[in-house]
């Protein structure tokens, strides 16, 4: 019986985040677009996680090298590491992490900035004084984050790869030439953009559901705290998912 | 005589006229076939107890809350049935003051005022924003704070901003969700002096709903008591305080 209520409540919050998600597809084409709160979303979500995204993409290039080098050294082909880690860093690795890392501030950020705006009748307010408050906050802000995390996707690799050819040089002698030659002769096309194009549906999912969860926001500051925790628990979960599904669709399409 | 007698008529017009409204969640029926006529110029109070459904009634009202049944007829409209951008022209001439005063926190007292104003059909330039801004901030003895966030402002400060905001398309009816609660007695007495000064001044109508009895001796004309749902009782704050019902007794004592 408690599981029946479990997957009920499940299935009723997965049937409104679809409503909530597929309303999104319906406004964002509608005028007035919300175009200075767009870019000024993209400042706040891009640009302010830009350092902590290159710090943790810079340590996991690093570690990533020193942890792979002495299994390397003991197979004999050590020669190999900037190829792997460059493979290992642009497929996977470094769209998954720079997504889990922009779910935990961003996902969290956003659902309690509405959380706090639903409970403080911020968002009624909105609506009351002739704003559509769905294309406002959540419009502006799920663009803002499918837009910006391919390209913080980006620079995360950059930097990642350069947080391991510093990690190759600690304990061997590599030129910079021959480490990138090495990476990106190592990659080709079909690892690149279907890696590129996940981040975006990363990127749509923790803003889709950082929105939701703050828009849908219980009243009280526990209700806000709530709203914050489950949409990154959510988005991270759902990440994971898209990464499952993506990993299928380029394997069947031939790409792997 | 017969243009004083039309000018009382005018007076006493009625400008918002609630039927038979119903509202219910689930299994609680909020308001059950309530009526009221709301009346030109005149403050009217609504005084309940605390989950009476009084913050439902001026939800209803703003159209943030569909009722079940029931009509609320405004400008010749009548709210339920309108679509958003008919609603919308109604809201510029309704003001609303929420209760937590729904300032938005990442926004100057500037920014706050001015967004009323985003309304595509509103042509006006940066220059009579400006202007309204000042006028609206002027009304309420705050000028001084228009750089400011909202956070930097005390409680009644907050609501006199909140004010603002209401009075910055000059509305003719102003709904005000409890406007002195979580303030102290004095403040709270300013800003019904405030609500007093307005209605003077712009001849607003007022809709208040509270529990504050300051606020209800204070600011209303005619009080209505919303109990069960509906309509109990209505009249002026010296006839309904001698009335010997002890369900409208038991808010005067």
């Amino acid at each position: 019986m408690a599981q029946a209520i479990i997957i009920k409540r499940f299935l009723d919050e997965l049937g409104d985040m679809s409503r909530f998600s597929s309303r999104f597809f319906i406004e964002w084409f509608k005028p007035r677009y919300e175009i200075a709160e767009f870019f000024k979303q993209c400042y706040i979500i891009g640009y302010k996680s830009l350092p902590l995204i290159g710090l943790t993409g810079f340590i996991m290039g690093l570690v990533l090298t020193m942890q792979l080098r002495p299994s390397m050294v003991d197979y004999g082909v050590e020669s190999q590491l900037p190829a792997i880690v460059g493979i290992a860093i642009v497929r996977e690795i470094g769209p998954v992490i720079t997504a889990l890392i922009f779910a935990g501030k961003i996902g969290s950020s956003i659902g309690a900035e509405l959380g706090s705006m639903k409970v403080t009748e911020q968002i009624d307010a909105m609506e009351v004084s002739g704003t559509n408050p769905y294309k406002y906050l959540v419009v502006s802000r799920v663009l803002a984050t499918t837009f910006m995390l391919p390209v913080l996707a980006i620079l995360s690799d950059g930097i990642s790869l350069y947080g391991s050819y510093l990690g190759v040089n600690i304990k061997g002698e590599t030129s910079s030439l021959l480490f990138w030659t090495q990476v990106t002769n190592s990659l080709e096309f079909y690892d690149v953009l279907p890696a590129f194009i996940k981040t975006y549906f990363f990127g749509f999912a923790v803003g889709m559901i950082g929105c939701y969860k703050g828009y849908n926001s219980s009243k009280g500051t526990e209700g806000v705290g709530h709203s914050a925790n489950s949409a990154v628990v959510v988005s991270s979960v759902t990440i994971f998912i898209l990464d499952l599904l993506a990993v299928q669709v380029t394997d069947l399409l031939g790409f792997n | 005589m017969i243009s004083e007698l039309q000018k009382i008529i005018k007076d006493n017009e009625t400008i918002m006229s609630i039927s038979n409204l119903y509202k219910s969640f689930g299994s609680n029926n909020v308001l059950t076939n309530f009526s009221l006529d709301l009346i030109k110029g005149e403050n009217t109070i609504v005084l309940g107890k605390s989950g009476s459904g009084k913050s439902v009634l001026i939800k209803c009202i703003i159209g943030l809350l569909k009722p079940d049944s029931g009509n609320i007829e405004v400008y010749n409209k009548n709210i339920p049935d309108l679509n958003g951008a008919e609603l919308d022209k109604i809201r510029a001439k309704v003001g609303f003051l929420f209760q937590s005063n729904a300032l938005y926190d990442s926004m100057t007292v500037k920014e706050n005022l001015e967004f009323p104003l985003r309304r595509h059909w509103l042509k006006v330039t940066q220059k009579e924003v400006n202007k309204m801004v000042e006028e609206a901030l002027e009304d309420v003895g705050l000028l001084h704070t228009q750089e400011m966030m909202p956070a930097e402002l005390s409680g009644g400060m907050r609501k006199r901003i909140a004010l603002a905001r209401t009075l910055i398309l000059k509305p003719e009816i102003i709904l005000y969700d409890e406007p002195t609660t979580g303030l102290d007695p004095i403040t709270g007495k300013e800003i019904i002096n405030l609500m007093n000064e307005i209605k003077i001044k712009y001849n607003t109508t007022g809709l208040i709903i509270s529990h504050d009895m300051n606020c209800v001796r204070l600011a209303g004309d005619r009080i209505i008591i919303l109990l069960e749902g509906k309509c109990y009782a209505s009249g002026k704050y010296e006839e309904l305080k001698t009335s010997e019902n002890p369900k409208i007794k038991q808010f005067f004592n």
